[in-house]
């Protein structure tokens, strides 16, 4: 029946991926993982030490502190960067010169290293000297994001909101695009409200979009660094150190590297599982649709 | 229930037409009876599409007026008119059900619930969705789809028309006439005008009272199927309608009658009173159904040689070779055919004259 040669000349095939990814990713993630259960006293001197650095950082009260603080700045960034991508791309040009214009606007934040987009708001926000900082500040309402923990809550979420919404425009606008103008025909014949319009055919259609676009955003937020680092340094006191601040203070600050390795495990893990649990989610619905 | 009536109707789609050329839609007169099956013919970038975009108030024209039953609505929104279009690619709302997707024309126009009930249950039921009522629209199969489209039309009172856009583009061969018979049925029970798009002539034939051919932003000819395949208005409908297409031979006039290079070709008496004697092209025309080939010499038969023959089962294509010129003929599958050289015979009541493209007398 099956004449085909079978051999295993495919696995030659695969080699090259597998040893960039051995070199690139699983390499690495093997000598964390081997510094998790050790602890490193010098060049060659080493002595394993079981699951005492999991113990500890999971029992860290900073960690604490920074995984709730992390949840809570995830959450806000996908509630207000999803529905402002949303509304944004909804009222961008669909066609013409215009458009054109707008989407290169639109992405210009994007364009920006990520250390500057923090050195541009703290100088901005700056109550001295920043244009927004004193023109706030010029209005009666106090504000100084160095001092002040809600201050300086609001000065990183809006600089997020600032930078990373126009990839959610950007995917939308995408999305939007592909709806054929017979859909929008036929529901103005059928006398769809824009709301109507909006819930029953624009939403939908987006839906694979806004897949990606929560999931880039839930990924890359949960793990901010370079911006609140350059902006606000963690502070006021712990106000806004994120997890890969707190991460980046055991391993670069004090020289844990076995405790740093523990959490990195757990850190790789937790945003694994909840992407995971989302992709899941929201395919499995789409399965549930196709019935 | 309306009459559509278009005034001086035309359509640019860019500003300041000025040529014949920048017009996607020529200047036009036009009445749709109330309660016709209309079908609107012709190939692709004819205009058709415009035109009843323009009819469903999807565009608004660029010079003339629509008319339903004398009112004008050129500027009012589709939701305002009383006309559904039915579009090539079916849409539905994916996250539907199938009884919303129905449902969703009379909900958007604040129709009480039990009523849209009813007439969803009605609809469903005529077009044979009612087991699916139930289901999402999403996965269903693209007739399906199609007839949901169709029924969101149906639902409503208060449509007089139901405007079709190629819809049965994407449907399967097999069940292209099911759903054809399907709107015949749904026509002759609730007696709608309906305007069918289509570039397919034998969907247009089998489906229409009356076949408007366009061409090049221009209505050729308003006819029954019959009329567009015995008296074709221009070449160009007669070229299109039939297959093959109808044979043209240039000619002139010379003593009273046609001649084709050498060759007098008989007229019918009321043609030859009719044609223009000078400044124009003119164009003999003979459809290859009415052509008679022989293989012996009748009375007025032209000698011609026989090019090849084609057998397509249930009947033969000849073509023929009548000085530079070249005719084909639709014979009977049983009809004999002369080896290399036959005779034709033109028909005088079959052959007709056209003058710069159009038909004389």
């Amino acid at each position: 029946m099956d004449n085909r040669p079978h051999d295993n000349k495919a696995w030659f095939l695969v080699l090259p991926v597998f040893l960039i990814v051995a070199i690139s990713a699983i390499i690495p993630l093997m000598t964390v993982v081997n510094y998790s259960v050790q602890d490193i006293l010098g060049p060659f001197q080493r002595v394993f030490v079981g699951t005492e650095w999991f113990e500890q950082v999971l029992n860290d009260e900073r960690l604490h502190g920074a995984f709730l603080r992390q949840l809570v700045f995830s959450g806000c960034v996908l509630l207000i960067q999803i529905p402002l991508g949303i509304a944004i791309a909804l009222t961008l040009p669909a066609k013409g010169w215009r458009s054109s214009l707008c989407l290169v606007l639109v992405a210009l934040p994007l364009l920006i290293p990520w250390n500057v987009v923090g050195t541009i708001w703290q100088l901005y926000a700056r109550p001295d000297i920043g244009m927004a900082g004193v023109a706030v500040n010029a209005l009666g309402i106090p504000y100084n994001y160095t001092s002040n923990a809600f201050d300086a809550w609001l000065t990183v979420l809006i600089m997020d909101v600032w930078h990373w919404t126009p990839l959610v425009i950007l995917l939308c606008f995408a999305g939007l695009r592909s709806i054929p103008e017979a859909f929008y025909q036929a529901a103005k014949i059928d006398g769809a409200s824009a709301w109507a319009v909006f819930r029953h055919i624009q939403l939908p259609k987006m839906r694979r979009v806004l897949t990606i676009a929560i999931l880039l955003r839930f990924m890359d937020s949960f793990m901010i660094y370079t911006e609140p680092f350059v902006l606000t340094g963690g502070g006021p006191g712990n106000a806004t150190t994120f997890l890969s601040q707190f991460l980046a203070q055991i391993a670069v600050g004090q020289f844990d590297l076995g405790p740093a390795a523990a959490f990195s495990l757990i850190y790789f893990l937790v945003i694994l599982l909840l992407s995971w649990v989302f992709y899941t989610y929201i395919t499995h619905t789409d399965r549930e649709d196709a019935r | 229930m309306a009459r559509i009536e278009l005034r001086g109707l035309a359509h640019a789609y860019r500003p300041n037409p000025k040529t014949g050329a920048d017009y996607a839609l020529k200047p036009m007169e036009h009445v749709w009876e109330d309660g016709g099956a209309y079908a609107l013919l012709g190939p692709s970038g004819c205009g058709k599409t415009t035109l009843l975009n323009i009819i469903s108030g999807l565009l608004v024209p660029s010079e003339g007026q629509v008319l339903f039953d004398g009112r004008d609505v050129t500027r009012l929104p589709p939701q305002e008119r009383n006309i559904a279009q039915v579009f090539q690619f079916p849409v539905i709302y994916d996250t539907m059900s199938v009884f919303d997707n129905l449902a969703f024309p009379l909900r958007n126009r604040k129709v009480a619930e039990k009523e849209v009930r009813a007439r969803v249950e009605e609809v469903a039921d005529m077009l044979e969705l009612s087991a699916d009522l139930g289901r999402r629209a999403r996965g269903l199969t693209a007739d399906q789809k199609q007839k949901i489209s169709l029924g969101r039309g149906l639902v409503r009172s208060d449509v007089a028309a139901i405007l079709f856009d190629e819809p049965l583009t994407v449907i399967d061969p097999q069940l292209k006439w099911l759903l054809r018979r399907k709107l015949k049925q749904i026509h002759e029970r609730f007696r709608l005008s309906l305007i069918y798009v289509t570039h397919d002539q034998n969907e247009a034939l089998t489906f229409a009272q009356q076949v408007v051919v366009m061409h090049d932003g221009q209505v050729m000819q308003l006819g029954t199927p019959q009329q567009l395949f015995e008296v074709p208005a221009h070449t160009f409908v007669g070229y299109f309608i039939g297959s093959p297409g109808m044979n043209f031979l240039p000619c002139r006039f010379e003593g009273g009658s046609a001649v084709v290079d050498d060759i007098r070709i008989p007229l019918a008496r009321e043609v030859l009173d009719h044609a223009p004697r000078h400044g124009v092209p003119l164009e003999i025309g003979i459809r290859p159904e009415h052509l008679r080939v022989s293989a012996s010499q009748g009375n007025g038969a032209l000698p011609a040689e026989i090019a090849s023959v084609e057998d397509l089962g249930n009947f033969k294509i000849v073509t023929a070779k009548l000085g530079r010129h070249r005719l084909k003929a639709k014979l009977d599958e049983d009809a004999p055919v002369p080896a290399e050289r036959g005779w034709l015979t033109f028909p005088p009541d079959r052959t007709r004259l056209y003058a710069d493209g159009r038909l004389v007398a």
